[in-house]
């Protein structure tokens, strides 16, 4: 076992991302999740590694699409209004089939909105980061732990499919400290990418990395090429967490910061002898339907939390289809809401409000 | 029987789709040249743009990877520290390079990211049909200046090479053309230079090629070719703005 050690929830992602072999980190300062860059800078110099201020999002995220081309592991991270301009090239990363990891450390919005927590990119992050037919895949953290585990599986289920992955973290999470493990480094060998543009040595065929294709058969096949490996991601890699749904009457449906608060009201709505369940999405995209379908003949009702005005709702309610109500309750802006606050949503929806 | 001409090993055996007078095709070959000459081929990887040029990645034997309108410079400083033995070039117009990359352009240079940027400038925006770039002259006719660039509401077209010679991290910015036989032979020792600048870790070479648009002009190949002289060239100067192997100095 190796030992814990107490971390930041921003400057734990970036070790944890050092400790899978990421050594190219473009950046731009912006609040909350400036902890990030400001960690690699320290680190990645003594580690043999690149860090690199770059002179916009922009440009930042487009280094990391460089670097992802030569083959190694690379890596920016931003928050909100930062995200939104990678938007971009985000949608060039998808297009080319490449890997790459974003964080979004979430903040409030629209426009620069404010520095405190939120989760109102989910929309932006499970179904447009940019323009185009093409996904990222999406982890969800709740803690300080997921924000370092979620590293290697972020780049593992990347490179396996070659589709850009996102941590969608937020101000919480990454400022908060918890005590963190890392996972003893493994001496795996590096992934095979035949398709890097590292030069080729006059021994292969030269690669090109691109997303244009003139001819809208060829890119109408492209993209399906990429929607059968989408298919398998949801098929394969739909990950989520139960807390006591086998007999829930209530099952509360949150994820990253808010299914925190939300596990609090679940146990206090037991202790009071409320039949509440909580399912906590941990990858947002593919989205764990399978979860959800699970509990849909059980349960009375769903109740989605979110810290935003109702995001992830809609994909709940796709999954059980007007088979059961399916309510929301979330407080947006920065504002984080309470257990006592879910608690009472809880006992509204058990009827017993008193 | 002595060779005394073929096409570069660089560059691949298909028709390129630039139209008639159009410089791209030469400065490829130079490109393609230089690459031969100094053996590099399999050990480059170019960033192609968006632009006319944005085939290029079609036309280079290298490996090639094709980056967003403006991000080229971007792109290429992610390969480059990546791959800090490769030689890596970028091949940019002037919408790309001067107008919606240009924060990109003068930020590589300025870090002095040891690249190399092959820069055409036409004073037009080709790809997209002939509109008025961050490099059209005053009083030029294009499609969203029809009465001519009115520099009160347009502003001045900007001299890339004259600015990017402030920077310290740039290593070479020169101006060439390729109108006559002189000329392509001097364009091609700068872009060699440029390279070698790149292989000997000097910093940013910027090679800007003062270059034709016949059909965006609504001129003949070889009209096109005197207006560039007429025209492009009192503008912009051809010459060295920036060298530091003359100035005895390595970046």
């Amino acid at each position: 076992m190796a030992e814990k050690v107490l971390m930041k929830g921003n400057e734990a992602l970036a070790e944890a991302a050092i400790q899978c072999g990421c050594k190219h980190y473009f950046g731009y300062p912006i609040t909350p999740q400036t902890e990030v860059a400001a960690y690699m800078s320290k680190r990645l110099p003594k580690e043999g590694g690149v860090f690199l201020q770059a002179e916009s999002e922009i440009a930042a995220v487009n280094m990391v699409l460089g670097a992802t081309s030569a083959g190694v592991r690379a890596m920016t991270s931003s928050s909100s209004p930062g995200i939104s301009l990678k938007s971009e090239d985000v949608s060039y990363i998808g297009g080319s089939d490449l890997p790459a990891l974003i964080i979004n450390v979430q903040r409030g919005g629209p426009g620069l909105g404010g520095i405190q927590p939120s989760q109102s990119d989910y929309w932006q992050a499970t179904k447009a980061l940019g323009h185009g037919d093409f996904q990222l895949f999406v982890l969800a953290p709740s803690t300080i732990q997921e924000m370092v585990d979620f590293v290697s599986l972020a780049y593992e289920v990347g490179e396996k499919y070659r589709v850009p992955a996102m941590i969608l973290s937020d101000g919480m999470l990454g400022q908060m400290m918890e005590p963190v493990e890392f996972p003893q480094k493994k001496d795996e060998p590096v992934a095979d990418k035949p398709w890097a543009t590292n030069g080729h040595k006059n021994q292969r065929k030269k690669n090109i990395i691109n997303s244009l294709y003139i001819q809208p058969e060829e890119l109408e096949d492209l993209i399906k090429e990429r929607y059968q490996r989408y298919e398998k991601i949801k098929e394969e890699e739909q990950r989520a967490e139960e807390f006591m749904t086998e007999d829930a009457d209530v099952v509360v449906v949150a994820f990253g910061a808010s299914s925190r608060v939300s596990r609090s009201a679940v146990m206090q709505a037991r202790a009071e002898g409320i039949k509440a369940g909580l399912i906590r999405p941990i990858t947002l995209w593919p989205f764990p339907d399978k979860t959800i379908e699970k509990n849909v003949d059980h349960t009375k009702q769903f109740l989605c939390v979110e810290m935003n005005m109702g995001q992830m709702v809609d994909d709940v309610r796709l999954v059980v289809s007007g088979r059961k109500p399916v309510s929301f309750f979330g407080r947006t802006g920065g504002v984080i809401p309470t257990p006592a606050e879910v608690l009472a949503e809880i006992k509204k929806l058990a009827g017993k409000e008193n | 029987m002595a060779v005394v001409f073929e096409k570069p090993k660089a560059l691949s055996d298909v028709p390129f789709h630039y139209c008639p007078g159009c410089t791209h095709g030469i400065v490829h070959r130079l490109v393609a040249e230089v690459l031969d000459e100094l053996g590099v081929e399999g050990n480059t990887v170019g960033v192609a743009s968006v632009g006319c040029s944005v085939f290029a990645y079609n036309y280079f034997n290298c490996d090639m990877v094709q980056a967003a309108h403006g991000r080229a410079p971007a792109v290429a400083t992610g390969l480059k520290r990546a791959l800090p033995d490769n030689v890596i070039f970028t091949y940019q117009g002037d919408g790309d390079l001067a107008a919606i990359g240009m924060a990109e352009t003068v930020h590589a240079a300025t870090r002095g990211e040891n690249i190399t940027v092959i820069f055409i400038n036409n004073a037009i925006y080709g790809m997209t049909g002939g509109q008025m770039a961050p490099t059209s002259l005053p009083g030029q006719v294009t499609q969203t200046s029809p009465y001519g660039r009115d520099v009160k509401v347009a502003g001045y077209p900007i001299r890339v090479c004259e600015l990017l010679s402030t920077l310290s991290g740039t290593a070479l910015a020169q101006r060439v053309t390729v109108d006559s036989v002189a000329h392509v032979r001097e364009a091609k020792k700068a872009i060699k230079k440029g390279f070698e600048n790149q292989i000997n870790k000097r910093g940013y070479s910027i090679i800007e090629v003062v270059s034709t648009c016949p059909t965006n002009w609504g001129l003949s190949p070889k009209e096109a070719v005197q207006w560039l002289r007429d025209n492009m060239l009192p503008y912009y100067p051809l010459g060295v703005y920036k060298d530091v192997t003359a100035e005895g100095g390595e970046n």
